[in-house]
């Protein structure tokens, strides 16, 4: 094979990539709109292109741009930030069943803003909550990949994941049981089934610099998850520094996550999902996953977001209990193919 | 010490958990050397391997062209020390052309697409050197060990650095395999790399180092040419077996016997 072929390889692989995110930004673009068009009163595109930059009716500028808009921005970011957490935790752990669901991530975080609201330290749209949520989220990010150590398998992984979202949930279960309000309770329980219904931009702004922060945090850091795929060691002689890069991972997973969570409840399993989706397209390279995986988050919740509005049914569907009841068979799906590396033969 | 002596040790003593593992360890190699680093399973080639890397922290004292290791930041490192590993990982099923140019990574060069016209000269030179030019869109989990082997030694020789530490390259290889890694290996040396081999096959180590150093219990107990180092008393006493010598085409043979 001569030296034109090789970088021509380089070339076709680039412009295929490209094509992708492409489809991806023209996907979302379309989500967004029949996100903003669904509802009560639907509206076509076109209709809400108008409303949105001034035009139409003062009912369609408010339907739109104030209760669909901040609920289709959060739709978004939440996604956008859950599909890049997973990918940069596969990517950390060189380990497609990682995803920040199955460590625990949102449990842990739903569980620091259960106690702010029980404990009445903060009503639900103070920064209490999504820096209560933060911490959560880091603390149990950072005991998992503590009790994994370094170069963990599957295995390890999913069963000290579980093992610590059991903890978190039993705790919110706990904060509930003795908590003496029943109206506290009731809305606890409501906001854990994680939801985008009735959000303002006050939640908006609220979650939006922590999903921020998270995600320039770990986009920053793309680079490092490629030359990790020879192994923790071999990165290192090839001058990544592995302890700061788990350390700013976990705190972008953290702030990310963190920061949805305070504002949606637990929304599990498209950090798990999103990256699956974009590998037969983008190719399993950890780094270029990244974008992609954000973009798919981003569009899986807007859809969940919009299915839930569209099924009819006597009271509503939480989009967090969509999420769940589409991604656990997916996780089941791969424990199935990953059989031969879990149950310990050779991968 | 010679003029154009690239990496020296004093004293070097590692301790892994308590244990100590490597133990005043003193040396000096020259650039253009095949260095063969030998001694029984557990005896710390891997760790004096990755202590050079600066990967293990150790005490005592490294340098490399007149800098103390410890003075040099990761990515310096890592742009003089191309290391190696056993085993020759990758858990994701990358192109191979994409492993060899994170070779470059140090280099600044982190993204395989964009690699500037000096990278791409570099990760192509590595990849005809190691003769993984057909292979370069396959993905390595696809490649056979041997094929994987050369994948991995190019991308340690795209690095281009002037020291090659290689944890056991011949491992698991067929003998037209390891003859051809340890060929590839020679003709960077020959280059002037100070080329820097862990190896169990005492044969391949007398046939192609100009030094071997054998390491026994965490110490370096001899050192020197391959007929001095690997004496018939070093061999027994380390080793612990006697070896079959002679000269075949003007080249140390040895192969253990009993």
């Amino acid at each position: 094979m001569s030296v034109q072929n090789v970088m021509a390889g380089a070339e076709v692989a680039a412009r295929r990539r490209a094509s992708v995110m492409v489809g991806l930004v023209a996907l979302v673009v379309m989500l967004v709109l029949i996100s903003l068009g669904v509802g009560p009163v639907r509206l076509s595109p076109v209709s809400v292109i108008d409303a949105l930059f001034g035009g139409g009716s003062d009912v369609q500028q408010v339907i739109v741009r104030e209760i669909r808009l901040p609920r289709t921005i959060l739709a978004f970011a939440i996604g956008g930030i859950l599909g890049l957490s997973g990918a940069a935790l596969q990517g950390l752990l060189r380990n497609p069943l990682a995803s920040p669901s199955l460590f625990g991530a949102p449990q842990s975080a739903a569980f620091g803003a259960v106690l702010v609201i029980a404990f009445g330290l903060a009503d639900v749209r103070s920064w209490a909550l999504p820096v209560a949520a933060v911490i959560g989220a880091f603390s149990s990010v950072f005991a998992l990949l503590t009790i994994a150590g370094r170069n963990a398998g599957l295995l390890i992984l999913i069963l000290a994941g579980l093992a610590l979202s059991s903890l978190a949930g039993a705790a919110t279960a706990l904060v509930m049981n003795l908590s003496s309000n029943p109206f506290v309770v009731l809305e606890i329980a409501f906001w854990l089934l994680g939801s985008l219904e009735d959000r303002s931009f006050r939640h908006v702004v609220l979650a939006l610099p922590f999903i921020a922060a998270g995600a320039i945090i770990l986009f920053s850091q793309r680079n490092a998850f490629r030359a990790l795929s020879l192994g923790e060691e071999t990165a290192q002689s090839l001058g990544v520094d592995v302890g700061r890069l788990r350390l700013m991972v976990i705190s972008g997973v953290a702030l990310g996550v963190g920061g949805a969570v305070a504002v949606s409840g637990t929304i599990g399993f498209i950090g798990l999902v999103a990256p699956h989706l974009m590998r037969p397209f983008v190719g399993h390279d950890p780094t270029r996953l990244l974008v992609p995986s954000a973009l798919t988050g981003s569009a899986l919740l807007i859809s969940a977001d919009i299915v839930v509005r569209i099924i009819p049914s006597a009271s509503d569907i939480k989009v967090g209990v969509l999420t769940s009841i589409i991604g656990v068979p997916f996780f089941l799906y791969l424990i199935m193919r990953e059989r031969r590396a879990l149950s310990g033969g050779v991968a | 010490m010679r003029d154009d002596t690239l990496v020296t040790a004093q004293g070097v003593s590692v301790t892994l958990a308590g244990r100590l593992v490597l133990s005043d360890v003193s040396l000096a190699l020259a650039s253009g050397h095949l260095v063969a680093l030998v001694g029984p399973n557990g005896a710390g080639k891997t760790t004096l391997l990755r202590a050079l890397a600066g990967l293990v922290p150790s005490d005592g004292a490294i340098r490399i062209c007149d800098d103390a290791l410890s003075s040099l930041g990761l990515h310096e490192r890592a742009r003089r020390f191309g290391y190696l590993p056993q085993g020759h990982l990758v858990h994701w099923p990358l192109p191979a052309r994409d492993i060899v140019a994170l070779g470059r990574y140090p280099h600044g060069a982190t993204d395989p697409a964009r690699l500037t016209a000096k990278d791409a000269d570099a990760v192509l030179r590595a990849m005809q050197a190691a003769d993984v030019m057909e292979f370069s869109e396959r993905r390595v989990t696809e490649l056979s060990s041997g094929e994987r082997s050369r994948v991995a030694l190019a991308r340690v020789l795209a690095v281009e650095a002037p020291v090659i530490l290689a944890d056991e390259p011949t491992s698991s290889l067929d003998p037209r395999h390891q003859l051809d890694v340890m060929q590839t290996l020679r003709a960077a040396a020959n280059k002037g790399t100070l080329v820097i081999v862990v190896t169990h096959d005492l044969g391949l180590a007398a046939r192609f180092a100009d030094t071997v150093l054998v390491l026994s219990e965490g110490r370096l107990v001899s050192q020197g040419t391959p007929a001095q180092a690997l004496s018939e008393q070093v061999i027994g006493e380390v080793f612990r077996i006697s070896a079959y010598r002679a000269e075949y085409q003007c080249e140390q043979v040895i192969v253990p016997w009993g």
